[in-house]
């Protein structure tokens, strides 16, 4: 990628005078995940429009905005889902992202929690996990495919970081939503991704449940790149912190980025809250 | 990851590989086949006709023709029960099988038709003078067999790369098969496209050289659709556990989580339906010599739609479910069609209103559920 498109493009999202440099990593910024101009429309209406993205290596990026602001448009771009009108989504580098369909942006590292908990219901909770190992994609390859230890080992990890150890042989679809939620996150987690994307984790969870998974997103900090979109600002305080950016959407475009702080301060995004 | 800071101590084991079977299972399903393979040739040939234990001709190909359908309900189930891809078109697949086996029975007849020709009767009475070119080369045991494989298979890829690439799915994929059946019907009626129009292959007089109304020769083809029905059993029960069995589930159950795991669910598809159509291709390949005909009304919609039948019967995702459901259902049918022809329908309809509110898991439910 040119270095003349990310200077644009950081200024363009309007966030001056924040510094990003919130997580642990040292060093000039590098990109992880680059969206510029990206609309798309759906029978005349501009779900996207002309949005501009830009997240860091090891940043948690909380994700805000009304109803209909475009967020869930915006994953779906971004994993493939939707093809824009015009735009372009960068991995890393120079992984150009509109070129490839679902499966092989995910292979390229980007997983993707659903808003509703999606896994498999009738696979026991491990298997839930084998199945999403990265390698052995290929049907020919499943055939004889037997259990590493490797693999196992990656499974128990797993197991104990979601804390589902107790429920590892039972049904996911037996399990309670915030279970389900965490099965999904650790299923993501088994394809070592390079980003995170999380479509309102905290949706329709108890306190306790909500605070189990604050936790877990804590702790994966320092593994990957994370972006979260949220309703619950109590949870979108506790993951960004102080520090933290946070990228408010409204009406299909980058309404305002900066810190929580500053974000509460602003005329704009108050006008947008409570103005409809 | 630099996790497991509070690593308990393992406490449990994975398994690295699911087995087939239990032992007592391993044991049912030896027993069964011993009991079949060396029951019915002493049943059938050594036997006297007075004895209860005599097997006649008539049930030996009765069975025999069951067993054939078993084979197209544990195929179907592959498809249906385990990938979640319900067609209505698998009578299309079973029909090819059965034509690539009926056009080796055809030439098998030699010059003793009705027209002492070399070519089938039907081509003599439509003044054909030479073979088609796509049945050249049919008289050959081996080029059959290839056929009865290849064309099928070859069939269910195509439409499945298409259908499943551009991912078309549940009731909009059951229509496409069911109309694709009954296009290949209409065109197999035809006279002119040399599959025998509605009269189909039939007539046949000897396979591999053995008269085929011969008991000896019934008793082989039972026994070799039994073996085939057993062997496709397990290797449908193979695929089952294996990991490819559990991503195929997994793609019937949430295909777009799967999607987003980084999986292509086209390969996955396309082999289990390509496979399922071949299993079908063959057992309408030992359906024919059994019944002694093939034609075009194997592919009429109902039939296939009856397949499905069948599986939901027995229990979809079982395998051995759906086996039972095609000799419950079809064990009713010739009762009912020789007893009360009259209630034959009525009571294909009260099954298709009874088991999905009572048994939605089938008969093997039953049995299943009351284990637990």
């Amino acid at each position: 990628m040119k270095p003349d498109l990310i200077e644009t493009s950081a200024t363009g999202a309007g966030a001056p005078g924040v510094d990003a440099k919130d997580t642990s990593n040292p060093g000039p910024q590098s990109t992880i995940l680059y969206l510029e101009g990206v609309t798309v429309t759906f029978d005349g209406i501009k779900a996207l429009n002309n949005i501009n993205l830009l997240i860091y290596e090891g940043e948690l990026r909380c994700v805000i905005g009304p109803n209909g602001a475009g967020k869930t448009t915006m994953m779906d771009v971004i994993t493939g889902k939707t093809k824009p009108d015009s735009g372009r989504v960068i991995l890393g580098k120079d992984l150009d992202l509109l070129r490839l369909d679902e499966p092989r942006i995910a292979s390229a590292g980007v997983g993707r929690k659903f808003q509703k908990p999606t896994v498999f219901e009738r696979h026991p909770v491990w298997e839930n996990l084998e199945l999403a190992m990265t390698t052995e994609r290929k049907w020919y390859r499943c055939l004889h495919s037997k259990l590493t230890s490797d693999t196992r080992d990656r499974i128990e990890q797993t197991l104990h970081l979601t804390g589902l150890m107790p429920v590892a042989f039972r049904a996911a679809g037996q399990l309670s939503h915030g279970e389900k939620q965490r099965l999904e996150i650790g299923m993501l987690l088994m394809q070592r991704p390079r980003v995170l994307l999380l479509d309102e984790p905290a949706a329709g969870m108890s306190d306790r449940e909500t605070e189990q998974l604050a936790e877990l997103v804590e702790s994966l900090r320092s593994t990957c790149s994370m972006v979260v979109v949220e309703h619950d600002m109590d949870f979108v305080a506790r993951l960004a912190g102080e520090r933290g950016r946070v990228t408010v959407m409204a009406e299909g475009s980058v309404l305002m980025e900066g810190t929580l702080e500053q974000i509460k301060k602003d005329e704009t995004v108050i006008a947008s809250y409570l103005g409809r | 990851m630099s996790v497991a800071v509070s690593k308990a101590p393992v406490t449990f084991s994975l398994p690295i590989r699911q087995r087939l079977f239990g032992r007592t299972e391993w044991i049912a399903f030896g027993l069964v086949v011993g009991i079949v393979l060396a029951a019915t040739p002493i049943c059938s040939l050594a036997v006297p006709f007075s004895s209860p234990f005599y097997l006649s001709t008539y049930a030996l190909t009765l069975v025999g023709k069951i067993m054939c359908y078993a084979l197209v309900a544990l195929s179907l189930d592959l498809v249906w029960g385990y990938c979640g891809v319900l067609s209505l078109g698998h009578g299309l697949f079973f029909a090819l099988g059965g034509y690539a086996m009926g056009m080796y029975l055809m030439r098998s007849i030699g010059l003793d038709g009705v027209y002492h020709s070399p070519l089938p009767d039907f081509m003599v009475f439509l003044d054909w003078k030479a073979l088609p070119w796509f049945w050249q080369g049919s008289e050959h045991f081996l080029y059959a067999l290839l056929l009865i494989i290849i064309v099928p298979g070859a069939v269910a890829w195509t439409f499945g790369f298409f259908t499943f690439r551009s991912r078309v799915k549940g009731v909009y994929l059951s229509i496409m098969t069911q109309a694709m059946t009954f296009a290949a019907m209409l065109l197999f009626y035809r006279n002119e496209t040399g599959f025998g129009g509605n009269n189909g292959f039939t007539d046949f007089k000897r396979i591999l050289g053995f008269p085929i109304a011969a008991p000896g020769t019934r008793v082989c083809l039972f026994l070799l659709t039994f073996l085939v029905l057993a062997g496709s059993f397990l290797l449908c029960r193979f695929l089952v556990k294996s990991k490819l069995g559990r991503v195929v589930t997994a793609i019937r159950d949430t295909e777009s989580r799967l999607m987003f795991l980084g999986y292509n669910p086209l390969g996955y598809k396309l082999f289990v339906w390509t496979l399922s159509a071949v299993l079908c291709g063959i057992a309408g390949a030992l359906y024919v010599p059994q019944v002694g005909i093939i034609n075009p009304s194997e592919m009429s919609p109902t039939n296939s739609i009856e397949m499905a039948i069948w599986v939901a019967v027995g229990g979809r995702g079982t395998l051995l479910g759906p086996i039972l459901g095609a000799f419950l259902v079809n064990g009713a049918k010739s009762f009912l069609t020789v007893s009360f022809a009259e209630y034959w329908l009525f009571f294909l309809g009260a099954v298709f209103v009874i088991v999905p509110i009572y048994l939605p898991r089938g008969v093997i439910g039953l049995f299943r559920s009351t284990r637990k």
